[in-house]
C-alpha cells in the first residue's frame, strides 16, 4: 500500500469510527467517576487507602528530591497540579447525554514522573471531598489509586515506549488518553470487586460499570490528550530551560529514571 | 507558523469535543456521573445504605457551580500566569540576543 492509500484508509476509519460513535452513544447512563462518600463497603475503603498510602510517601520524597536539586522547577511543579486542578473541575458533556471530567495527570507525569504525580492528583482529590462533596475521604484510596496512581503510571509507561520511536508529541497524546481510560477503567473494576453481581459476580458487575462509561470517558479522553497535548507545545517553545532541565528537551534521560536508579 | 496552527486544531479539536454532545442532546439534563455511579450501586446491590456522609456539603446547585467555577480559575490562573512568565522570559532572552549581536558590530 502506498503512503497516500493507507492515508486515505486511515481517513476513512476515523470518519466510520466518529459516525459509528455518535450512533451507538445513544442517551443512556451509567458510567464510573469518583466513587462517591460512604459508597464503599469499609474494609475496601480501608484497603485502597493502604494501598495508596506508600504511593503518596513515594510521591513526597520524590518531589523532595526534585525540588531541592533544582527549586527553579517549583514552578513548573505548580503548573503540572494546577493542570490537574483545571481539568478535574470541569465537567464535560459528552456524547451519550452525561458528563464526566477529565483528571489532567498526564502532563505532570510525563514532566516529573508517576510518583510525584501520586500527590498532585491526591491533592485535588482531597480538596474535592472535603470542599465539593465530589468523591470522599472514606473512597479517597481508591480515588487516588485509579486516578494518581494507576492513571500516571500507564501515562508513564505509554509516553516513554513511544518517545523512544522518536515522535514525542503522539507519545504525549497518547498517553494522556490512556491515563485518562484507564483511571476509570480501574473505578469500574474497584466498584466491581466492591459490589459483585449477585448472578456472574465481578465479571457480570465489571461489564455493568465499565458499560457505557467506556462511551463517555472516550471523547473526554481525547479532549485531555489535545489539550495536554497543548500545553506541552507551549512548554516546549518557551519553557525549554526547564524541559533541558529535566532531560525531557531532546528525550535524553527521565529525571524520575535517576532518582530510582 | 506552522506551529501557531497545530495548536489551534487542538483546542478546536477539543472545543468541538465538549460543545457537541450539548447541541446534539439539546434541552436534556446531563447527569453528574457519581450520581448514575450511585444508580448502577443500587442496581448491583439493592439496598446498600452509604456508611459516611460528606463532611461539607455544598448546599443546592448553585454553590456547587460555585465551586467548580473557583476551582477551574484557580486552576487555569496558575497555568496561564506560569506559561505567561516563561513566554515573557523567553522573549526577553530573544531581545537580548539581538542587543547583543548589534553591539558586537558596532
Amino acid at each position: 500500500m502506498t503512503k497516500y492509500q493507507s492515508k486515505k484508509v486511515a481517513k476513512l476509519l476515523a470518519m466510520v469510527g466518529l459516525s459509528g460513535y455518535l450512533i451507538a452513544g445513544s442517551p443512556t447512563s451509567a458510567q464510573a467517576m469518583h466513587i462517591a462518600e460512604g459508597y464503599l463497603p469499609v474494609q475496601w475503603a480501608v484497603f485502597w487507602w493502604v494501598v495508596a498510602i506508600p504511593f503518596f510517601w513515594l510521591g513526597m520524597r520524590s518531589i523532595d528530591r526534585i525540588t531541592k536539586a533544582h527549586p527553579e522547577l517549583k514552578l513548573l511543579l505548580a503548573l503540572a497540579g494546577a493542570f490537574t486542578f483545571v481539568l478535574s473541575a470541569l465537567k464535560i458533556p459528552s456524547v451519550n447525554g452525561s458528563s464526566s471530567h477529565p483528571t489532567g495527570t498526564g502532563l505532570g507525569t510525563i514532566l516529573f514522573g508517576p510518583l510525584a504525580m501520586s500527590v498532585m492528583g491526591g491533592l485535588v482529590l482531597l480538596f474535592q471531598a472535603i470542599l465539593l462533596a465530589h468523591g470522599g475521604i472514606t473512597t479517597l484510596g481508591a480515588n487516588a489509586f485509579s486516578m494518581a496512581i494507576v492513571g500516571p503510571m500507564v501515562a508513564y509507561v505509554v509516553y516513554n515506549a513511544i518517545a523512544k520511536t522518536g515522535h514525542p508529541k503522539i507519545a504525549v497524546f497518547l498517553a494522556s488518553m490512556l491515563e485518562d481510560l484507564c483511571t476509570y477503567l480501574v473505578t469500574a473494576v474497584q466498584l466491581a470487586l466492591a459490589f459483585p453481581a449477585a448472578q456472574g459476580g465481578f465479571m457480570a458487575a465489571f461489564i455493568k460499570f465499565v458499560g457505557v462509561f467506556a462511551i463517555t470517558q472516550i471523547p473526554l479522553a481525547i479532549s485531555e490528550g489535545l489539550l495536554t497535548l497543548l500545553v506541552w507545545n507551549w512548554l516546549q517553545d518557551y519553557g525549554q530551560q526547564e524541559l533541558k532541565t529535566l532531560g525531557l528537551f531532546q528525550q535524553k534521560n527521565n529525571l524520575d529514571a535517576e532518582i530510582i536508579n | 507558523m506552522q506551529k501557531l496552527s497545530i495548536n489551534t486544531w487542538l483546542f478546536g479539536g477539543a472545543l468541538i469535543l465538549s460543545m457537541a454532545p450539548v447541541l446534539i442532546h439539546q434541552g436534556k439534563e446531563f447527569k453528574a456521573t457519581d450520581s448514575i455511579n450511585i444508580t448502577a450501586i443500587e442496581q448491583v446491590k439493592p439496598g446498600y445504605k452509604p456508611w459516611f456522609e460528606p463532611v461539607i456539603k455544598p448546599s443546592g446547585g448553585e454553590v456547587e457551580t460555585f465551586l467548580f467555577a473557583t476551582q477551574a480559575a484557580i486552576g487555569s490562573g496558575v497555568v496561564c500566569y506560569i506559561l505567561g512568565l516563561y513566554k515573557g522570559r523567553t522573549e526577553r532572552r530573544k531581545i537580548d540576543e539581538v542587543v547583543a549581536i548589534v553591539k558586537d558590530r558596532d
